[in-house]
């Protein structure tokens, strides 16, 4: 690692400032206001607030429909996390046995990731849509009843296929670092030891692999959890009904939609506790046990 | 254990030939060590016969069977690699059973085969720990153990030694040689090292571009070397280079300041006046008056001798070694031991056998 000394501590802080402010400015400031926030309690026109205490969390927690909004982003998330690592994890490891070092089909993959999650939504949307999108027409025709506008699990489908599609290159990208960095002796030793590719995959690579894929699977659920905002916004905004409500998504209808501040913010501060929470698994498990 | 074959092998990577037809017969328990500089195709060589490269050309047969199409897997070769290839997330003696256990074998049988080369190697109080818990002797020593307890009809060794400092690198080689011995298990063991494979090998492929320059045992190798990039390849330092010219009838050669050398074991054939090489290693030289005069630029002492480098006054570099301690800067005479000398043809640098032994052979 390398050091580097600065006499005093004027130049350091100065340089840090930006990002510091920055930080302030759209971090710790929304975060104090949304934790002030949820412990006040505003009369139905906003005109004056009260001091509540807990009692906003207390709603939310025994709310059914949040809840079941708890429960559906569990589901939700998971899936997004197993579908975009698996999917990822497998694409690796094509590509690292066809294209040792780089290659178009390196860059191609990557694509997704630079991809906004409105205009990703908009590029599965021309897919799926019943009577616009190109699969969507086609399984309509095949009579396949299909409309995820209407049916529920059809809308689940689609924005878990959309939300992991978005994460695919993320974690295809790491995924083929952690297999190029697998020295090809190592794979050789155990071919010449007798394991066939598929036992080499599960013995060798794929436990090389874990403290990678523990990592990812962080991140996916965080990402699951909190960044597919605008992949549900712009796909089916939560609905039909609430069957795509997550979380996240009801923060912003309680907050916007119905402008029922306090809770928002008690649900804000309850996410925010909640990726905190990952943050710190996270970090104790890869610096102790996932590492071999 | 088995006798292994390569029939004209040859490999290209892409345009780029690498093996230009190698042929080798390896003997039941032999040590093969396999010499040459770097990028010369030996461990090319050695992964074509371990499976992890395919010949373009030619036949690998190990025993009686042709295991040119053969996976790895099933050649049931080991090979140890440069950097040890341990498995890094397995423990020492799950390193060695990995073979093993996929071989199926029982598990009393596979604690067996691992505690017997643990205890061989010396390693019996490792077998717990990670690889990245062990130093690069220790490593090498399991690397060894998982190649030892597979029993597999070859060994294949690629500079395993190469990253060991200078003291335990002769420590292992004594140790590797002893053990191949006493398993007498059929070796190919690759090596840059001249020393390595003089000391290691019951015989030598020095490989030069994708050739076998020459394969002989140690000593015929060092005593006869087959052409002047083998004499200058093995053996330290280097075989000194004469330019000459064929005199007498084919019974001397002489050189360029007219000094005239006649051959002490019988004349060769060939045109007077063919143009020669003559080698002279640097311990085969003698002070004496009318002989090469060299110009000492720089002495080494090793202590028992001393080796004096300088150039004759054509320019042509030259080292002696000379018994005892330092000699004086300046300007020496000597002369070539005439039964030490060797003949090469000037052009091809192929070694030319005297008369009568060529005829023999
Ligand atoms: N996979 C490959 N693709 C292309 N060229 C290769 C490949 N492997 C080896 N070569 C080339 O083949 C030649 C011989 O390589 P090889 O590894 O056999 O040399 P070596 O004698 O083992 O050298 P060293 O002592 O440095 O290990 C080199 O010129 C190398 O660049
Ligand atoms: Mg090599």
């Amino acid at each position: 690692m390398r050091r580097t000394f600065f006499r005093g501590v004027g130049l350091p802080y100065l340089l840090l400032a930006p990002q510091l402010l920055v930080t302030a400015v759209f971090f710790f400031w929304p975060a104090g206001q949304a934790v002030y926030q949820s412990f006040l309690r505003e009369d139905a026109f906003g005109l004056s607030s009260e001091f509540v205490g807990l009692e906003n969390f207390i709603d939310v927690l025994s709310d059914r429909d949040w809840r079941g909004a708890a429960a559906r982003t569990a589901f939700f998330s998971i899936s997004v996390a197993a579908l975009a690592l698996s999917a990822a994890l497998f694409l690796a490891v094509q590509a690292d046995k066809h294209i040792r070092g780089a290659g178009a089909y390196r860059t191609l993959l990557i694509w997704p990731y630079a991809v906004a999650p409105a205009i990703a939504a908009v590029l599965w949307l021309f897919m799926v849509h019943p009577s616009i999108g190109l699969f969507g027409r086609a399984l309509n025709a095949m009579g396949v009843p299909w409309d995820y506008k209407l049916n529920g699990d059809q809308a689940m489908l689609v924005v878990i296929l959309a939300s992991a599609w978005k994460q695919v290159s993320y974690n295809f990208i790491f995924f083929l670092a952690g297999l190029q960095g697998i020295p090809r002796p190592v794979l050789e030793a155990a071919a010449i030891d007798g394991a066939g590719p598929v036992r080499r995959f599960w013995t060798v690579v794929f436990p090389l692999l874990s403290p990678t894929a523990f990592f990812l699977l962080v991140v996916n659920l965080v990402y699951a959890c909190f960044d597919t905002f605008g992949v549900i916004h712009a796909l089916t905004q939560g609905g039909p009904g609430k069957s795509t409500e997550t979380l996240i998504y009801r923060v912003y209808t309680d907050g916007v939609t119905n402008l029922n501040l306090g809770s928002s913010a008690a649900q804000s501060v309850i996410l925010m506790i909640l990726v905190i929470g990952l943050t710190v698994v996270q970090f104790r498990f890869v610096e102790r046990k996932v590492h071999y | 254990m088995a006798t292994l074959t390569l029939t004209g092998v040859r490999k290209s990577f892409g345009t780029n030939p690498v093996l230009h037809g190698v042929d080798l017969d390896v003997r039941d328990g032999e040590m093969i060590v396999v010499v040459g500089a770097s990028g010369c195709g030996k461990s090319t060589l050695l992964r074509i016969v371990a499976g992890l490269e395919t010949a373009t050309a030619g036949r690998v047969m190990i025993g009686d069977q042709d295991v040119t199409a053969l996976e790895p897997a099933d050649r049931d070769v080991a090979m140890v690699f440069q950097n040890y290839a341990l498995y890094p997330h397995m423990s020492v003696f799950q390193n060695m059973a990995y073979g093993l256990k996929i071989r199926g074998l029982p598990k009393p049988e596979i604690i067996r085969r691992v505690d017997e080369a643990a205890a061989l190697l010396d390693i019996g109080t490792l077998l717990e720990r990670k690889p990245r818990q062990l130093s690069g002797g220790q490593r090498q020593r399991v690397a060894m153990g998982r190649a030892i307890v597979r029993e597999p009809k070859l060994f294949l060794f690629d500079e395993p030694l190469s990253n060991l400092d200078a003291k335990l690198r002769v420590q292992m080689r004594a140790e590797i040689r002893r053990l191949q011995k006493r398993l007498g298990v059929t070796s190919l063991f690759v090596t840059h090292d001249q020393v390595e494979a003089m000391t290691l090998g019951d015989r030598l492929v020095v490989m030069h571009a994708g050739h076998a320059a020459q394969i002989a045992t140690p000593m015929e190798v060092w005593e006869r070397p087959a052409d002047t990039y083998v004499a200058g390849f093995i053996g330290s330092p280097s075989m000194n280079f004469l330019a000459a010219t064929l005199e007498q009838g084919g019974a001397a050669a002489r050189l360029g300041n007219d000094l005239v050398l006649p051959f002490a074991d019988g004349p060769r054939t060939g045109k007077a006046g063919q143009k020669l090489t003559l080698g002279i290693r640097p311990e085969h030289l003698r002070p004496q008056a009318g002989g090469l005069r060299v110009m000492i630029e720089l002495v080494e002492p090793l202590g028992a001798e001393s080796l004096l480098h300088g150039r004759l006054p054509d320019g042509a570099e030259m080292t002696v070694k000379l018994a005892g301690a330092v000699h004086p800067d300046g300007e020496l005479e000597v002369m070539p031991m005439a039964e030490a000398l060797h003949v090469f043809d000037g052009e091809t640098g192929k070694r030319i056998e005297p008369l009568d032994q060529s005829t023999t052979r």
